[in-house]
């Protein structure tokens, strides 16, 4: 998988909520690993960055997508669907984080084959500690594609 | 279904693996864990799939939360187990995490290919073997909302 030339693997957060992306972001660069953390704000932005379409022409491919459930234009159900019908895609980890309790909304992505499901604490600190763990796992004990 | 709303069960991980050190040192460090787990560990993946079913002496197995899967089984190898549960109606939300000593890129990218849920290497050092299985333990049964059957 080719890397950006600062040779930083990067994750992309596809998140609408400003004060989530906020936390995220700087929660991945307190975190443990030297990483780049990019941001999109709705389904539509994510694919045409996977895709590297659109504005998104330079895009490297992510390590590791984290993907929140509701958002404006394309939910997180079919971002994730597209994700992983599309072979070329398919294999980079998708962490969906949503603030979601229904157990049916998470049952179906992980029906559409999302890698886990992670519920965002409403406290912050927790939340940032889950951000980190997720990035731990997935960028350290994780094998990626 | 977090590890924190199931509350009174323990997660059920059912654990396939046929090396018998691994094993009892994998059920060794969850036992340690933070979270209450039962471990069913099968030594084939022939045996796997009868537990999935609940047949023979799996009669009253559980529905596993949480499945850990070697790749390099006896009779039914692991990749074949794995696409089996993924294209299960019922199974293929069970998270699979493949725990491995294999790093082969086409064994990472097969497993990928067949909705691996992660893939895992087994370190073979004592030590980094437990890391391991502890940093499953503390993302997969504490951070991770697993699905509901």
């Amino acid at each position: 998988m080719p890397q950006p030339s600062n040779g930083l693997r990067e994750v992309l957060l596809v998140e609408d909520d400003d004060a989530d992306a906020d936390l995220m972001v700087e929660a991945l660069q307190e975190g443990e690993l030297a990483l780049q953390a990019v941001l999109v704000k709705d389904g539509e932005q994510a694919i045409d960055y996977l895709r590297r379409q659109g504005a998104y022409v330079g895009a490297f491919p992510p390590s590791l997508i984290l993907l929140d459930l509701h958002m404006p234009r394309m939910n997180g159900h079919e971002v994730l669907a597209v994700i992983k019908r599309d072979e070329a895609l398919r294999r980079i980890p998708v962490v969906i984080l949503t603030a979601s309790d229904n157990e049916k909304a998470l049952g179906d992505a992980y029906d559409l084959h999302a890698n886990c499901c992670v519920r965002k604490p409403a406290d912050q600190e927790q939340f940032a500690l889950v951000v980190q763990k997720i990035e731990r796992f997935w960028l350290r004990f994780n094998q990626g594609p | 279904m977090s590890a924190m709303s199931i509350g009174a069960r323990p997660i059920e991980i059912l654990l396939v693996e046929d090396t018998i050190d691994e094993a009892e040192l994998t059920i060794e460090t969850l036992r340690e864990g933070r979270v209450r787990n039962r471990v069913h560990w099968v030594e084939d993946g022939e045996e796997a799939l009868a537990f999935l079913r609940r047949q023979g002496r799996h009669a009253a197995a559980p529905r596993p939360d949480l499945i850990l899967l070697d790749l390099h089984l006896p009779r039914m190898g692991g990749q074949e187990v794995l696409a089996e549960i993924k294209e299960h109606p019922q199974w293929k939300r069970i998270p699979v995490v493949i725990m491995t000593s294999s790093a082969d890129e086409k064994d990472i990218l097969t497993a990928y290919d067949h909705h691996a849920n992660c893939y895992v290497t087994k370190p073979m050092n004592l030590e980094k073997f437990m890391a391991a299985v502890r940093s499953i333990e503390d993302f997969w049964l504490t951070i991770v909302h697993l699905p509901a059957a």
